[in-house]
């Protein structure tokens, strides 16, 4: 964990797409590992540029929808059968094809609340402060028609002139050094 | 069908393709964004606005009204009796969770299908199931008779030592409309948080700050949060699409699960599923012309949206019509039951034969007009064809309910059914409370997605090689 003082990165803001994927690939390819790039909408090649690949979503979509499909199956079975077992047009106590109506909703009602909550949670959101919006640029542009690409002070090779310097040679449309 | 003969210097039309376009030419990420986050930012609500808030607010009041009556008096004040049963509410029921299932069909299965043009209405869509799942969740509540021990229809640890009977179709009910009604606001929740950030970033006054930057849960449009958010809104697509069929299909077995004639068949899952997205497309019709009318949108929503859904509204129409032709050869012919046959006969020639007609009418002969291309892009004609079908699928499901039941199979026990005041005051209620919602809606969250258009703009794409950036704007 960084220190939470001083610069938390260099902010390099871009008009299009195709100079921030050019600009992401090549700090990638210069070293960098801690840097992150911001775009108004997704962008999969930016991912790819800054060598980002893992995405725990779906995994967690499935044990999500397997609990829910195994904690209403056995809810069901134990009550029918063991807890409050009443007998219905003479059909077993264990009716499983009645019962798979209720664990099917289930499994997709926990797979989905998992599939959103998860999402957020491995993105650390919610998050109520991050050093980005300090940035005076940022918030005009990021989640509206800006590119953005940030290296962290919290890479080994980062150090502060020396990266600027390489920003620039992307020709972004600034520079900014942003505060913790 | 759109391909052939078109007007070349309109610039709605796709010289390439001879389609009409998504999105209007000349648009860029800003233009889109300022366009779409002003109508919610603005200070200046327009007057029309108020207009149809209060409007919609004074039809809340007859709901709040007719429910309050019904609470106090119970649910004599309704028509049902022996031997309908089921009237209005589980009518309407019906109705409202149908119309919300052309939300889901837009944004999930249109979603996995990859049909771009579905991008600009899919949030209203969206929002159109969630308001109406609330409306019909209502009424199977305030249909229990005592809704305040509504939380009996879940299985918790009671100190009566009762837990519910999960053979019957009434409480696989609960559990499917439940779970439509969370996934439903989640999966709008979540599609809405990168544009709620937008929202907080462009927000000038702070109270417009703290509400958009608190439900945009910090949303910074990191590309590594943009990953898992996109393999997150596949997957609640992908769950979303077995769930919308599974519901309605799980609606029907109230009825098809029960040895009556006219409901004990086994086409009503799949005619129901296809109803529910006829009404549904209707209905995002009729919300999307006034709106994009008023709002000044036919940029955004086009001609190709509105042609696009009358053609869905065709096909499915088709698919309802094979389901009554199909109920209709199983009563007369193939069943070989006398009850089947007078249920059908009865149906069509009764005392209340009017209604099959007049569903007959509305749901299969007048939308075969939509068979025209000029009439599909006519937005008058299809904002009255969208009323049409939306009066003849609540009519399909009072049909359902009604002509099956009041003539069963002892002529002593026959009876009629005529809705009463507070009826009627109930379903003119929750349409009001649905435009309400919607009003509330359109005036404080973004109705069109701003991610999702900005990413069919073409300067969107990574061009390959570095730097040519002039040829943006298409």
């Amino acid at each position: 964990m960084a220190a939470r003082e001083g610069t938390y990165g260099l902010l390099a803001e871009f008009e299009t797409p195709t100079q921030l994927v050019h600009a992401a690939e090549n700090a990638y390819a210069a070293g960098y590992r801690r840097m992150d790039c911001y775009t108004p909408y997704p962008l999969e090649e930016a991912a790819e540029a800054i060598g980002f690949h893992q995405n725990e979503v779906p995994l967690l979509t499935l044990i999500g929808g397997l609990l829910g499909l195994g904690a209403m199956f056995l809810l069901e079975t134990w009550i029918s059968v063991w807890s409050y077992p009443l007998n219905i047009a003479g059909r077993p106590y264990f009716s499983w094809p009645a019962f798979i109506v209720p664990a099917y909703e289930w499994t997709i009602l926990w797979s989905g609340l998992s599939a959103a909550f998860c999402m957020l949670a491995v993105c650390g959101l919610p998050q109520v402060y991050h050093p980005l919006f300090n940035a005076p640029n940022f918030r005009s542009g990021a989640t509206s028609d800006k590119f953005f690409l940030c290296l962290e002070s919290s890479d080994p090779k980062f150090e502060v002139g020396e990266t600027r310097s390489f920003l620039e040679g992307f020709a972004p449309v600034s520079v900014v050094e942003v505060e913790y | 069908m759109a391909t052939k003969e078109p007007q070349i210097n309109d610039p709605m039309i796709d010289a390439r393709t001879g389609e009409y376009r998504e999105v209007a030419p000349g648009h860029t990420f800003k233009s889109v964004t300022e366009k779409i986050s002003r109508i919610v930012l603005t200070p200046h609500t327009p007057l029309g606005w108020y207009f149809g808030f209060v409007l919609a607010g004074g039809f809340v009041g007859v709901l709040l009204t007719a429910v309050t009556w019904l609470f106090l008096t119970g649910v004599g004040i309704w028509a049902i009796t022996i031997p309908v049963a089921w009237g209005f509410a589980i009518v309407n029921f019906v109705w409202w969770i149908g119309i919300g299932h052309a939300g889901t069909l837009i944004s999930a299965i249109l979603l996995l299908f990859k049909q771009r043009w579905r991008n600009s209405i899919n949030r209203f869509a969206e929002a159109m199931t969630i308001f109406a799942v609330i409306c019909a969740g209502m009424f199977p509540l305030i249909h229990v008779g005592r809704p305040w021990l509504g939380y009996w229809l879940f299985p918790y640890p009671s100190t009566m030592n009762v837990w519910p009977q999960f053979r019957s179709p009434l409480l696989w009910d609960v559990f499917a409309v439940s779970t439509y009604a969370t996934i439903s606001v989640v999966f709008w929740y979540i599609g809405m948080v990168p544009d709620l950030g937008t929202l907080r970033d462009r927000a000038k006054s702070k109270p417009a700050q703290f509400f958009y930057g608190f439900l945009a849960v910090g949303w910074r449009g990191s590309v590594r949060h943009w990953v898992r958010y996109e393999s997150a809104s596949l997957l609640l697509a992908g769950l979303s699409t077995p769930l919308v069929l599974s519901v309605h299909s799980v609606i029907s077995f109230d009825f098809a699960v029960a040895l009556m004639p006219g409901w004990h068949t086994t086409i009503f899952p799949p005619y129901f599923v296809a109803g529910a997205i006829y009404s549904g497309f209707a209905m995002v019709i009729t919300l999307a012309i006034p709106i994009r009318k008023f709002y000044h949108l036919e940029d955004l929503i086009t001609m190709r949206h509105i042609d696009n859904m009358n053609k869905v509204m065709l096909a499915t129409g088709l698919i309802v019509a094979y389901g009554y032709s199909t109920e209709v050869v199983m009563s007369y012919w193939y069943s070989a039951s006398h009850w089947e046959y007078f249920m059908m006969w009865n149906r069509m020639f009764g005392p209340m034969g009017w209604s099959y007609w007049v569903l007959i009418t509305c749901n299969i002969a007048l939308p075969q007009l939509l068979w025209s291309r000029k009439l599909r892009q006519n937005v008058a004609f299809t904002f009255i064809m969208s009323l049409i079908i939306n009066t003849g699928m609540w009519f399909e499901r009072f049909v359902i309910v009604v002509t099956s039941l009041y003539r069963d199979y002892l002529p002593s026990s026959w009876g009629t059914y005529r809705a009463t005041k507070w009826d009627y005051a109930t379903f003119v209620g929750t349409l009001g409370l649905f435009t309400f919602l919607f009003f509330l809606f359109i005036r404080f969250l973004p109705m069109i997605p701003m991610s999702e258009i900005r990413m069919m703009l073409p300067q969107a794409k990574v061009r390959p090689e570095a730097e040519p950036q002039l040829e943006a704007g298409d």
